[in-house]
């Protein structure tokens, strides 16, 4: 498996008003895998998210992505940078004003000068590579399922081949069905482009779809990474902790 | 004993929430300037706030400027009659109207309807991660949210105002020389020997700011919204409270200001 690190995290601590969310964490995102960051609510986890995106300043250390460290970067530089990412929300966070056709020609229209007409052709193709269908295109958020509002935030997250794609609890409220679904796509989406170098970062509390999907599966828990490891030793981890928390 | 030490710290706490939103809104006005240069210049974006903003208002504005003109008429001529100078209603209420009805009226219903909608729509987009979507693919929220909203405001609310002036006009001219019998060559002869430019020039400049506190105010709320759909309500109920107050106060320094220089 290639070791390129592509998120590195150093002595990061973050403390609001005096009270510890993430403590001293220490670890690696290597490129082309499936992570998966998982903890109990109020871990510390859209915190750690939210400095991977640059979004929150560190109190202590630094975290560098792709090579650079984000949290010496200004704050116009940190929004250039972000389109190196992609995100996927929980509830798709699509603009219930625009189509879905229009949700995922959003960046497009905005970062790139492509044609109408090219704009036309990529979003076809994107959305398709999602799986919906295209009846669909021209529906607004509010007429369209949980799962196809899930599919459209995944191509709106893909629209500009980002080198890092963040999926904030992609299963949480969602139907058995929908969760596979949604499952089989982030696998499949890892999968399709695995030659460019996707990097795949979940945020989740759901442990058996992390076990399913993911490379490597960190443990958070009140701010400290207590577990790291492949996805397979994670499943067999003796650690106390980890061990309730996967037999939950 | 235990009920005023409770009624002082209500009032204190209250005290503090109005000082630290003010604050937090001249900061907002801040953001404003900071961003409105700086490009991508989305001016589609804007015109469509122009649109939304006037275009949606523009039928209330006729309805309660005509029916404002008309009453205002009325109540001035049996005033005016009493002392015979009943010749003066045409004057009388299109200064009113230019100084002080046109823009405070247009800025309080701008603030009751484009401000509220500006607000609720921010809000909704805050509490369904819309905005934390624009924010992670590197557009300022700001920018793409605020900015467009705040000059649509600035520049449509002193459009509104001229047409309010106008039909309120429309509506006194009838009134007064239609039902109310005074000689229509006196009343436009009397309006053009008391009504100035400056007066119109007064309400403009006044709207102008009305304009854009209400939508500085509207955003802000939008901004500020929290938990849920409670949280877009209440950001919506206060951008209308401070719109509305706000355009009040504003007048009062706006008009000692202006009178002193026009």
């Amino acid at each position: 498996m290639n070791k390129e690190i592509i998120v590195s995290i150093k002595n990061l601590t973050k403390t609001f008003a005096g009270h510890t969310v993430l403590e001293n964490l220490n670890f690696d995102i290597y490129k082309n895998t499936i992570t998966t960051i998982l903890g109990f609510s109020g871990a510390g986890k859209s915190t750690l998210l939210k400095h991977i995106l640059g979004l929150l300043k560190p109190t202590a250390g630094e975290i560098s992505v792709l090579g650079k460290n984000i949290s010496e970067m200004s704050s116009f530089e940190t929004r250039e940078f972000r389109q190196n990412f992609g995100m996927l929300f929980q509830y798709a966070a699509l603009f219930d004003s625009f189509t879905a056709f229009e949700n995922t020609a959003f960046p497009l229209r905005e970062f790139t000068k492509l044609s109408e007409l090219e704009i036309h052709k990529q979003v076809t193709e994107l959305l398709l590579s999602v799986n919906l269908q295209e009846i669909a295109f021209n529906k607004l958020p509010s007429e369209l399922s949980g799962g196809m509002r899930k599919r459209v935030g995944l191509a709106r997250a893909l629209a500009l081949s980002p080198q890092i794609i963040l999926y904030d609890e992609p299963t949480t409220g969602l139907d058995p069905i929908t969760t596979r679904m949604v499952n089989e796509l982030i696998k499949s989406t890892a999968l399709k482009h695995k030659e460019r170098g996707l990097t795949s970062i979940v945020i989740s509390h759901d442990v058996r779809a992390t076990l399913e999907i993911s490379d490597y599966v960190a443990f958070l828990d009140h701010g400290k990474i207590i577990e790291y490891l492949p996805a397979l030793e994670f499943a067999n981890s003796d650690n106390p902790l980890v061990k309730s928390f996967i037999n939950l | 004993m235990q009920f005023i030490k409770k009624l002082i710290e209500k009032l204190g706490f209250y005290v503090i929430d109005v000082i630290e939103n003010l604050g937090q809104v001249i900061t907002f006005m801040y953001r404003f300037f900071y961003w409105c240069h700086r490009p991508p210049y989305r001016f589609q974006l804007m015109f469509e706030q122009i649109y939304f903003v006037g275009n949606k208002s523009l039928f209330i504005i006729i309805l309660s400027a005509s029916f404002t003109g008309m009453v205002f008429a009325y109540q001035t001529y049996f005033g005016f009659q009493l002392i015979s100078v009943d010749s003066l209603v045409g004057p009388i209420v299109s200064i009113s109207l230019a100084k002080e009805l046109a823009p405070v009226l247009t800025g309080l219903i701008v603030a009751g309807r484009a401000g509220a909608a500006m607000a609720a729509q921010i809000g909704s987009m805050k509490v369904t991660e819309q905005i934390d979507a624009l924010e992670v693919m590197g557009i300022s929220s700001y920018q793409y949210l605020a900015v467009p909203r705040i000059i649509a405001g600035t520049v449509a609310v002193p459009m509104l105002s001229v047409v309010f002036n106008l039909v309120g006009n429309i509506g006194s001219w009838f009134i007064g020389t239609k039902a109310l019998m005074i000689d229509e060559v006196m009343y436009f002869s009397k309006l053009s020997e008391f009504m100035f430019v400056e007066d119109l020039a007064q309400g403009i400049i006044k709207a102008v700011f009305f304009g854009f506190i209400i939508s500085v105010v509207g955003c802000y709320f939008g901004f500020k919204v929290e938990k849920g759909a409670v949280g877009v309500g209440k950001g919506t109920n206060l951008a209308v409270v401070w719109g509305m107050i706000l355009v009040l106060i504003l007048d009062y320094f706006l008009t000692s200001f202006l009178i002193r220089i026009l």
